[in-house]
């Protein structure tokens, strides 16, 4: 078995970033775009710390790790919230029929 | 690389680490596989789960222990939660399904591809190298969870603090109706 280095996790992260794209892209549920956009928010995180671990031995890969998954926190807290006035005006959370400019 | 050399020296715990990246990064992305695929929103954000659980055991892997909590307790536990409620609270049945066009689909799929050939031809294609520019060698001893706390609470206080911030500014707009 080949040694696991800087370039598994790479190409581990890139296989989730390209998921999570095609996730956000063929959604239709906005909740399912959002969960697109945690997996590359987590795939980010994974290169994160591993150029941490294999890079520079320090622990400023996982600070900024902390910061991403705070503000994904966040992120998706707001995103629930436009989504609820979304449902509330429209009565479903289809995208395609996000297309009124009036509330 | 000098498969070789680099086989002397590694030891029985080093081929079990290998195996456990093996198992964990096949949890996550045949999880991440099954969020793109299936229809059903509820198990799209089961699928998640496994995702989450499986980048865990890696940051594990990656002596990010602090990390790898962290992510098991504010991601599985509170952000994949309010997915879930928003889930119920926004559809009129759980089992509601939205398919995209077939075109769509196959659109996608194509530019996702291309997107993943893309990065990983230019990761370990040697146009960068990553070991000339690794500022210490693979095998020093890993940072400690203490280390990492110490950092978030001195060298990074400030970005730290905007960062609740922006929690706190998501809860009022939340609140606000």
């Amino acid at each position: 078995m080949l040694a696991v280095g800087l370039s598994h996790y790479l190409v581990l992260s890139a296989l989730l970033f390209s998921l999570g794209v095609v996730c956000m892209a063929t959604k239709r549920n906005a909740i399912g775009i959002l969960i697109g956009v945690e997996l590359v928010l987590n795939s980010a995180n994974v290169n994160l710390i591993a150029f941490s671990k294999f890079q520079t031995g320090l622990v400023d890969g996982q600070v900024f790790a902390v910061f991403v998954i705070l503000l994904a926190a966040a992120e998706a807290a707001l995103a629930i919230a436009i989504f609820m006035n979304f449902y509330n005006n429209l009565q479903t959370v289809d995208v395609d029929r996000g297309d009124v400019l009036r509330g | 690389m000098d498969s070789v050399a680099a086989e002397q020296g590694r030891s029985l715990k080093d081929h079990m680490d290998d195996l456990a990246f093996y198992i964990f990064a096949a949890i996550s992305v045949a999880s991440a596989f099954g969020v793109v695929v299936s229809q059903n929103i509820v198990r799209t954000a089961l699928f998640l789960l496994g995702t989450l659980g499986g980048v865990a055991g890696l940051y594990f892997l990656l002596d990010a222990n602090l990390i790898a909590v962290i992510q098991l307790i504010v991601y599985a536990g509170g952000t994949l939660i309010l997915i879930v409620f928003g889930i119920m609270l926004t559809s009129k049945s759980p089992w509601a399904e939205f398919k995209p066009p077939k075109s769509q689909i196959v659109l996608a799929a194509f530019v996702g591809l291309l997107m993943f050939i893309g990065i990983t031809s230019l990761t370990l294609s040697g146009e960068v190298n990553w070991a000339a520019r690794a500022t210490k060698t693979p095998l020093a001893t890993s940072p400690k969870v203490a280390e990492a706390g110490e950092a978030l609470l001195t060298t990074y206080l400030v970005p730290f603090e905007v960062d609740l911030t922006a929690i706190g500014a998501a809860y009022l707009a939340k609140t606000e109706k």
